[in-house]
C-alpha cells in the first residue's frame, strides 16, 4: 500500500488488508497506578491513540490509599496490545500492569436488571434470579430490580433470559479481575 | 517566600541560566519573580518561537530547555514545540500560568486545558494542586525531562496558588516509583550481539539521535572503529558519528545515500542504536532489510519491536552499552577478513552513485551549491539549524557534521518555523559558536516575528534563507507524484527579506552571484550580530535521491 501522500488510488479492500486483525483473545490488564488526576485519562488515551475500543474499564482504591487498580478489558490481537502496554508502561504514574491470563484468572462483575414484571411472570422471573444467585433488591407493584454478580458469560446469559419478560434497563460495572493463587495480582 | 520566587529557587537549583517566554494575567506573579531572581529571561515574539527556542537550547547545550507561557493561548502556542520536543526527546520543562481555581473549568477568560491538551504530547504533565506542591513538582518535572528517553514536560499553575506564601526548604532528593528508566544493559545480551557481529559478514550500524542524547558518541565512534563496521546515521543521529571517516556511508532513509539504503538492504546484522525505524528511514516496512537480523538498543523499551522485531534487544544507556559492547567485542577476535567482500561491495556502490548534483552552467545558484559554501564559508564548525523542507535535506547531505549537537533538526514533527528560534536558542546557549539557520522562504515565514528577539537581544544568529519562491518539498512531490499539478506551493508575492530585516534592525544581505558566493557568505556572516542572507537558488530543483513515500530502499530513484 502506498503512502496517502502520493496519487496512487486506494482501494477499500487493501485498506482494511492492511490494518491489523484485532480479532485476538480478549486482554485483560490489571493496572496499578497512583491516585492521582489525569491517570485514568492518560492510560484511555494511549488505547484511543491507536482506534483501540475499550470494553469495560473499572477503577477503585486499592489497600494503600495512595494506589488504584483500573482494570480495563479490551479486544486486541497479541501485538498491538503489547505495544500498548509498553507505552502504558512508560506512563510516570503507572507502577505496574498484568495482561492477566483467562485461565488463571478470576472475574466478576456486577449488574442491575430492572423488569417490568407482574402477576405470574414475577414468579417466574425470581425463580430465575434464584437458578443465578441473584439478589432482589427492589420491588415496586410493577417492576422488580435485581442484582446479580459473576463472569461476564453468567450475566450475559441471565440477560438473555430475562429480556422476553421485559427487561426495562440494565446496568453493568465491568470486569474486575484477581490472579489465582497465592501470587499477587 | 512567595510560591513564584520557590519556582526561581527551583530553577536556580536545577542550573537553569536562561528561560524563554512571554507573559500575561495569568503568570504575571512568575514575571514578577524575575524581577529579582537573576535568571536572565529571553522575551520572544510568539509562544511558539520561546518553545522551539528553549529547544535549541537544550539541543546545542545537552542542558534541559525552559519555556514559559501565559494560559489559554499563551499554552495553546506552546503545543507545536511541546509535540516537537515529544518526537525527538528534547529535555525541556514547559511551565504555563492558568487561571485562577476557583475559575477552573468554568470557560474563564484566557483559560484552556492545557494538561488535557497536551497529554498525549507530553513526556509527563503536572497541574499544581496546592502551593506546597510546587518546589517538589518543579524539581520531579527537571528530573522526568533529563532522564531516561529525554522528554518535554508540563507544569501548569494556577495564578492564586503561585502567589500564596509558602515555607521553601530546597528538595535535593526526587523518586518517583513509577519511573526507574533501565540504564544499564543486560550483560548476556551484550554478549549475544557482540557474539552476532563478530559472526556477521554483512553489518551496518544504524544510529539515531539518541546516540547524541546519551552523549555516547566517542563511544559510539570506538566501538564502530574496534572492527571496520560500516555505518549510517539517521537525520537526527548526524554529527554522531564524524562525517568524513572512511567507514561513514552518509545519511540513510529517505533521501539519504544509495549506499547507505543499499548495505541496509543487503546488510545480514543491523545494530540500530538509539534509532527508532521511522517510516522515513525503512520505506516500506515489509521490504525493509529483509536479510538481516536486529541488534536494538535504545533506552526506552517500548521502541523495541514496535516497527522492526528486535532479534536481540538491549534496554539502556547507549553509551553505558557501546563501552560494554566494545569489550565483549574485542575479547572475541573476530576474523579480520571477514567483512573484505562486504568493503568492496560497499565500495563499488560508492563510486557508482556518489552524492552529487548536476550544477548550473551559468549564474544560477544551485541549492546544493548554497549548502556546499556555507560548508565551506564556516570551516565546517558551524551549529547548524534547520528548518523543514528541501532545504533541511540539502543542509543534511552536504554539510558535513564531524561533532555532535552541531546540527538541530526537527526530524519526527517536521516543524516548518523551528529553525529560527531553535538557533536562537543555541546562539544564547553558545554565545562562541556561529550558528546559522538554514531555511527556506516558506518555512522562515512561519516564525519570522522573531527578528525583533535577535534584533533587541543582539542575538548573532546568521539566518540563511534558500530562496526558490516555493514551497519547493510539496512541489517536489507535487511534480512526482501528483503530475505536475501545483497546487497552492507558489509562494508568490514573498516579502523583500533583506528590508524585512532592515526593518527589525537587522543586517539584510541579498546573494545573487555564484562566483562569489563562498566569500560574499562569508562577508555575510561576519557582520557583527544577527544577519538575514536571502540567497536566490534555482527555482525547480528537486532532493534526490529519493526513496518514494511506501517503496523500497532498491527502488530508489534520482
Amino acid at each position: 500500500m502506498g503512502d496517502p501522500g502520493t496519487k496512487e488510488l486506494l482501494s477499500l479492500e487493501e485498506l482494511e488488508a492492511s490494518g491489523q486483525m484485532r480479532t485476538g483473545r480478549k486482554h485483560v490488564l490489571s493496572i496499578l497506578v497512583e491516585n492521582k488526576p489525569g491517570v485514568l485519562t492518560r492510560i484511555a488515551g494511549l488505547f484511543a491513540r491507536r482506534g483501540f475500543n475499550i470494553d469495560t474499564l473499572t477503577v477503585g482504591p486499592t489497600d494503600d490509599e495512595h494506589v488504584s487498580r483500573v482494570t480495563l478489558t479490551v479486544d486486541g490481537a497479541l501485538h498491538p496490545i503489547d505495544q500498548v502496554t509498553k507505552q502504558l508502561h512508560k506512563l510516570i504514574n503507572v507502577l505496574k500492569i498484568r495482561d492477566l491470563e483467562p485461565a488463571d484468572t478470576v472475574t466478576r462483575e456486577l449488574a442491575l436488571f430492572k423488569v417490568a414484571a407482574d402477576g405470574v411472570q414475577r414468579a417466574e422471573v425470581l425463580q430465575l434470579c434464584e437458578i443465578f444467585r441473584g439478589r432482589v433488591v427492589d420491588v415496586t407493584r410493577r417492576s422488580i430490580i435485581l442484582e446479580i454478580t459473576g463472569t461476564t458469560d453468567k450475566i450475559e446469559s441471565f440477560e438473555s433470559l430475562l429480556r422476553p419478560f421485559g427487561l426495562v434497563e440494565m446496568m453493568r460495572t465491568g470486569e474486575i479481575a484477581i490472579s489465582r493463587g497465592r501470587g499477587e495480582t | 517566600m512567595r510560591a513564584v520566587d520557590a519556582v526561581m529557587e527551583c530553577l536556580k537549583a536545577e542550573g537553569v541560566d536562561v528561560v524563554f517566554g512571554y507573559p500575561g494575567g495569568a503568570n504575571l506573579p512568575t514575571y514578577d519573580a524575575f524581577v529579582d531572581a537573576g535568571i536572565r529571561h529571553v522575551l520572544v515574539r510568539h509562544e511558539a518561537g520561546g518553545g522551539h527556542a528553549a529547544e535549541g537550547y537544550a539541543k546545542s547545550t545537552g542542558k534541559v530547555g525552559v519555556a514559559l507561557g501565559t494560559s489559554g493561548p499563551g499554552a495553546t502556542n506552546l503545543v507545536t514545540p511541546i509535540m516537537d520536543a515529544m518526537m525527538d526527546s528534547v529535555p525541556v520543562v514547559f511551565i504555563t500560568g492558568q487561571v485562577r481555581t476557583e475559575l477552573l473549568g468554568t470557560d474563564g477568560f484566557q483559560e484552556a486545558d492545557i494538561l488535557g491538551i497536551t497529554m498525549p504530547a507530553v513526556k509527563h504533565s503536572w497541574m499544581i494542586q496546592h502551593p506546597l506542591e510546587i518546589p517538589r513538582v518543579l524539581h520531579e518535572a527537571f528530573h522526568v525531562a533529563r532522564t531516561g528517553r529525554p522528554g518535554p514536560v508540563v507544569v501548569d499553575i494556577p495564578t492564586d496558588l503561585s502567589k500564596v506564601d509558602i515555607p521553601y526548604e530546597p528538595v535535593t532528593d526526587v523518586h518517583l516509583p513509577g519511573y526507574q528508566p533501565t540504564t544499564e544493559g543486560n550483560v548476556k545480551q551484550i554478549r549475544q550481539a557482540a557474539k552476532a557481529l563478530a559472526a556477521s559478514r554483512r553489518p551496518v550500524i544504524y544510529a539515531g539521535g539518541g546516540v547524541i542524547s546519551a552523549g555516547a558518541s566517542a563511544e559510539l565512534t570506538e566501538f564502530v572503529t574496534s572492527d571496520r563496521f560500516p555505518i549510517t546515521c539517521t537525520l537526527n543521529g548526524l554529527g554522531g558519528f564524524p562525517a568524513p571517516h572512511p567507514q561513514w556511508l552518509g545519511m540513510l532513509g529517505m533521501h539519504g545515500t544509495r549506499t547507505a539504503n543499499y548495505a541496509m538492504d543487503e546488510a545480514d546484522l543491523i545494530c540500530a542504536v538509539g534509532a527508532r525505524f521511522d517510516d522515513r528511514i525503512t520505506g516500506k516496512l515489509s521490504e525493509f532489510a529483509p536479510r538481516a537480523k536486529f541488534i536494538h538498543i535504545d533506552i526506552d523499551p517500548a521502541e523495541i519491536s514496535k516497527n522492526v522485531p528486535a532479534h536481540i534487544p538491549i534496554v539502556g544507556d547507549a553509551r553505558n552499552i557501546l563501552g560494554k559492547l566494545v569489550n565483549e567485542y574485542r575479547a572475541l577476535d573476530a576474523d579480520a577478513g571477514r567483512l573484505d567482500e562486504w568493503w568492496q561491495r560497499i565500495g563499488a556502490w560508492q563510486e557508482k552513485h556518489p552524492l552529487g548534483f548536476t550544477d548550473s552552467s551559468d549564474e544560477e545558484i544551485k541549492p546544493q551549491r548554497a549548502v556546499q559554501a556555507i560548508y565551506e564559508a564556516t570551516g565546517g564548525s558551524a551549529i547548524v539549524c534547520s528548518d523543514v523542507g528541501q532545504h533541511q535535506m540539502w543542509a543534511a547531505q552536504y554539510y558535513h557534521f564531524d561533532r555532535p549537537r552541531k546540527w538541530l533538526n526537527s526530524g519526527g514533527l517536521g516543524t516548518m518555523g523551528f529553525g529560527f528560534p531553535a538557533a536562537i536558542g543555541a546562539a544564547v546557549g553558545n554565545p562562541d559558536e556561529t550558528v546559522v539557520c538554514i531555511t527556506g522562504d516558506g518555512s522562515f515565514q512561519m516564525n519570522l516575528q522573531e527578528l525583533a528577539t535577535v534584533s533587541e537581544n543582539r542575538i548573532p544568529v546568521k539566518v540563511l534563507i534558500l530562496n526558490n519562491g516555493y514551497l519547493g518539498m510539496v512541489r517536489q512531490w507535487q511534480e512526482l507524484f501528483w503530475d505536475n499539478r501545483y497546487s497552492q506551493v507558489d509562494m508568490g508575492q514573498t516579502p523583500d527579506f533583506v528590508k524585512l530585516a532592515e526593518a527589525y534592525g537587522v543586517a539584510g544581505v541579498r546573494l545573487t552571484r555564484k562566483d562569489s558566493l563562498v566569500e560574499d557568505l562569508r562577508a555575510a556572516i561576519a557582520i557583527d550580530g544577527p544577519v538575514v542572507v536571502d540567497i536566490s537558488v534555482t527555482r525547480e530543483e528537486n532532493v534526490y535521491p529519493m526513496i518514494a513515500p511506501g517503496a523500497a530502499a532498491r527502488e530508489m530513484v534520482g
